[in-house]
């Protein structure tokens, strides 16, 4: 899988949310983009990564 | 006192930015969601650009705990954020276009809001509410581009604020690590770098310059 422009190894599919977290991501505070189309919160728990994905996460910090 | 009009003040822009430029930015409608540091600073460069129209969206009033960073004053502590910024702009540009919204964003009204602004600037304050704008407007609105900002609490380089491309419509200005809540303060002077990089991206994409070397 391409992750945040990086060739990342993704053995079998994983959903957003457990991807999420074995980055250390809090999925409270991110942004992802698989292939191209927004994914939204509600669907972190069920839509899938797959290896020959392209993802985008962008974590963000608080200020303003 | 000389007498500005809207075609003296048309004029002295085109003078410096020539008229291709001006009817570019004249012809543009900008949102921008939180009126704190980020987009007051952002709501200020944008109308002196001569940027024609800008949708603005904040609950808060000003707060004399806002002064230090927000471009605000004094005598503005007590007033809606939406209407002390419209005052300031309209001394900059008397004929900016001003939609104001003094409401709190949240999923429902965030596509009708600025459903109509072809980019919009995120300036929140909280992590969670940036992930939630950004979220509801790059799903909701197809043709909309995004310039957030993450990461300008702290006292460290304003060098280290930049802006990336981090996904098809969503530009990322900011160090990407500075949270306020672990840096402690925000500086008004590294607030406004962060600001000026969101405001200075709106001009490259109204300007169609090309974005390939982020």
């Amino acid at each position: 899988m391409k992750w945040n422009g990086k060739q990342t190894a993704l053995e079998a599919p994983v959903t957003v949310l457990e991807f999420l977290q074995q980055q250390g991501y809090n999925a409270q505070r991110v942004a992802v983009e698989r292939n191209g189309e927004i994914i939204r919160r509600a669907d972190f728990e069920k839509e899938l990564l797959r290896d020959e994905d392209t993802v985008e996460v962008v974590g963000f910090v608080g200020g303003g | 006192m000389e007498t500005v009009t809207q075609k003296t003040l048309y004029l002295a822009r085109v003078q410096r930015h020539g008229e291709e430029a001006v009817k570019k930015l004249q012809n543009a409608c900008v949102g921008i969601a939180g009126l704190g540091g980020l987009g007051s600073h952002i709501a200020i460069s944008l109308a002196r650009m001569g940027v024609g129209k800008l949708v603005l969206a904040d609950f808060d009033r000003v707060d004399i705990t806002n002064l230090h960073r927000q471009h605000y004053f004094v005598d503005q502590i007590g007033c809606l954020k939406t209407e002390a910024l419209a005052d300031t702009l309209r001394k900059i540009d008397p004929w900016i276009q001003l939609e104001l919204y003094p409401v709190r964003l949240t999923p429902e009204n965030i596509p009708t809001i600025f459903g109509s602004c072809p980019i919009l600037c995120e300036a929140f304050d909280k992590a969670e509410e940036k992930a939630m704008l950004l979220e509801t407007a790059l799903a909701e609105l197809p043709h909309i581009t995004v310039v957030s900002g993450s990461g300008m609490a702290g006292a460290g380089s304003a060098n280290e604020i930049q802006t990336r491309k981090a996904m098809k419509r969503l530009y990322v200005c900011g160090d990407g690590e500075t949270d306020v809540a672990e840096y402690g303060s925000l500086f008004a002077s590294r607030v406004a770098v962060c600001a000026g990089h969101q405001a200075h991206m709106v001009l490259r994409l109204l300007l169609g310059e090309d974005d390939s070397a982020l």
